[in-house]
């Protein structure tokens, strides 16, 4: 069964009169609990395919729908609280805010739900556990290695046990040992988690990590 | 952890930053406190007139003579329930820095017709028995350490000559806006050695104080009084002893406009500088925003995010600002020839306006960047580093 599937995407950007189309046509389908990765070239259109998926962006043409919700047809603050049960986002750049501890921060997500301060602290002590951090909860960001931020962003982002995971280039910014063990905690996620993954990544080692590829080309699967 | 404590972390993101608005905002609200206790002050007479009394003056100015003679005609109009009389007398007691009012008056009927003076009745006795007498203010006699016997030597100016006063009453303002800085003595006594040195200038008043029995008839009274002494070699000029007050305030002004137009033009000041510093943050932060909006934070939670704040500096600045108020109006006050603002207290409505306009501010500050953060969005807003 397809938990996300995406039907004649097309996006554009205007500058002025001028269109700039960035998605033509994409039409796909995701199986629940797979691992997608999505490559392709800089410019290829990739990074605004999974932005649309996870809500962030509204396509031009077409229609997205992630566990049985049109998201194109969602307001802004549908959206948002959409997301804050559905998407688990991983950034490049882990995104995490310096004014927080780890454990705050993986918390965050956790303040749009209704769990009371234990039920929070429980999970956000889980997920901190899944990512081999618990020991590194009351540290800033700055006081962790680039590895270790990505994996608070990693529980940041499965706290909620959202329905999809969405990765952007996770491991981009990482040396060759930190990007591995971020791939084997994504796969060890979709394995014993079963969590639905889609992962954006020029990274060859990534896609050996996925069991669907998919490439775009000047904003085409190819 | 809750939005409140986000906002406690972001606000101590840049220590010295919030500090310098907090402290910019302490220094303006402070500057505004004092201000508009400057012009509370200034108007604090105005605050105290009466409005069943009425003030009867030369049509031309307050400076030149009524005849005594014009109490026993207005008394008689209707609706007048007394009149007393009053007679600038100024001096320069100690030195010419010592500033309060020194008025003659009629010991008679003047405390009849100014009940808010309170006097013991003892002493009101011993004041009207005593033609050199006089009765001051408790502020004067704290001032000058003066008690019950003592004489007050004043070295005329208008009435030149050294005259002696024995002090028989001390009065006591009945409510904080009226002056206790007033020092009363007999007419009498001034008129009998106006007789002996400048018989010209003998049997006139200064103005009349007229107690009324309806404030509904103020203008049906004013002008009766005025149209019966229209052609007399001293005409009238009568007005709400509001008005008479107001027509002093007058002459400064430009002074006290120019201390309004400064008092709100700080307000503006303290906009700029929170609104700078909260837009300089909103900037730091588009992308962190834009995160946080990924991770299903709402509009609403922006907007909290960005006014709590704004306001929480605002209103920390205000608050200091606010009791900051008090010793700088105190040390303005001393720092001020003795007598100039008989009433000098930083009034509540000083303070609803200070901490309006901090809570103003403070929403106002965050208007921009919240109108800049939720109109970029997300997808831009991850891509700008802050």
């Amino acid at each position: 069964m397809a938990i996300v599937s995406v039907k004649n995407i097309s996006k554009s950007y205007w500058r002025d009169s001028l269109e700039i189309p960035v998605l033509r046509n994409i039409s796909f389908e995701v199986p629940e609990g797979e691992f997608l990765g999505l490559m392709g070239p800089s410019g290829s259109g990739k990074t605004t395919l999974l932005n649309l998926i996870a809500g962030i962006d509204q396509p031009t043409r077409g229609t997205i729908t992630v566990a049985n919700t049109d998201v194109t047809r969602l307001n802004e603050s549908q959206l948002a609280k959409w997301r804050a049960q559905n998407i688990g986002f991983v950034f490049q750049f882990y995104n995490l805010l310096p004014v927080l501890t780890a454990f705050e921060n993986v918390e965050l997500p956790l303040l749009l739900s209704k769990l009371s301060k234990k039920e929070r602290r429980e999970h956000v002590e889980f997920s901190l556990k899944v990512v081999g951090l618990e020991d590194r909860m009351r540290h800033y960001p700055k006081q962790l290695s680039g590895g270790q931020e990505q994996r608070v962003a990693i529980a940041r982002a499965i706290v909620t046990d959202p329905t999809i995971l969405i990765a952007d280039e996770p491991t981009g910014d990482l040396d060759k040992t930190s990007a591995l063990e971020i791939l084997d905690l994504l796969e060890q996620l979709n394995k014993e988690f079963k969590k639905t993954i889609i992962i954006v990544t020029h990274d060859p080692r990534a896609a050996e990590k996925a069991h669907i590829i998919k490439q775009l080309d000047k904003g085409e699967l190819t | 952890m809750r939005i409140l404590k986000l906002i406690l972390k972001n606000l101590l993101r840049h220590k010295l930053r919030t500090l310098l608005t907090i402290l910019g905002i302490t220094i303006a609200v402070a500057a505004f406190g004092l201000l508009r206790t400057v012009v509370t002050a200034w108007y604090a007479g105005v605050e105290a007139s009466s409005v069943n009394r009425l003030i009867t003056r030369h049509s031309v100015s307050f400076i030149f003579p009524l005849p005594l003679a014009y109490r026993d005609r207005i008394i008689k109009l209707d609706g007048v329930e007394r009149v007393t009389f009053a007679n600038w007398f100024s001096g320069v007691y100690k030195d010419k820095k010592q500033f309060f009012a020194r008025m003659a008056v009629d010991a008679e009927t003047f405390f009849d017709v100014y009940p808010d003076l309170l006097v013991p009745k003892d002493q009101l006795e011993a004041f009207k028995r005593d033609r050199s007498g006089c009765i001051i203010g408790n502020q004067i006699a704290e001032r000058y350490n003066l008690k019950i016997g003592d004489v007050m030597p004043i070295e005329g100016d208008i009435y030149p000559g050294r005259w002696e006063f024995t002090v028989r009453g001390i009065y006591t303002p009945r409510d904080k806006i009226t002056d206790p800085s007033n020092m009363l003595f007999q007419w009498q006594y001034l008129d009998e050695r106006v007789r002996e040195e400048w018989p010209g200038r003998a049997g006139v008043i200064g103005w009349y104080i007229i107690q009324i029995n309806d404030p509904e008839k103020t203008a049906i009274i004013s002008t009766q009084i005025d149209q019966y002494f229209k052609n007399s070699p001293a005409e009238t000029k009568t007005e709400t002893e509001r008005a008479f007050t107001l027509s002093f305030m007058a002459m400064f002004s430009a002074v006290i406009t120019s201390m309004n137009v400064i008092s709100f033009v700080i307000i503006g000041i303290i906009l700029l500088v929170l609104g700078n510093t909260m837009i300089m943050a909103a900037r730091e932060r588009i992308h962190e925003y834009a995160v946080l909006r990924t991770l299903g934070f709402s509009t609403s939670h922006l907007i909290t995010l960005i006014a709590g704040e704004s306001l929480t500096i605002a209103i920390l600045g205000g608050v200091i600002g606010i009791a900051l108020t008090f010793p700088m109006a105190q040390g303005f006050e001393a720092a001020m020839p003795k007598g100039w603002f008989p009433i000098f207290n930083v009034e509540n409505i000083t303070l609803i306006l200070a901490s309006s306009a901090a809570i103003l501010v403070g929403v106002l500050a965050s208007v921009f960047p919240i109108q800049r953060t939720l109109n970029t969005k997300i997808v831009d807003g991850l891509r700008q580093i802050g």
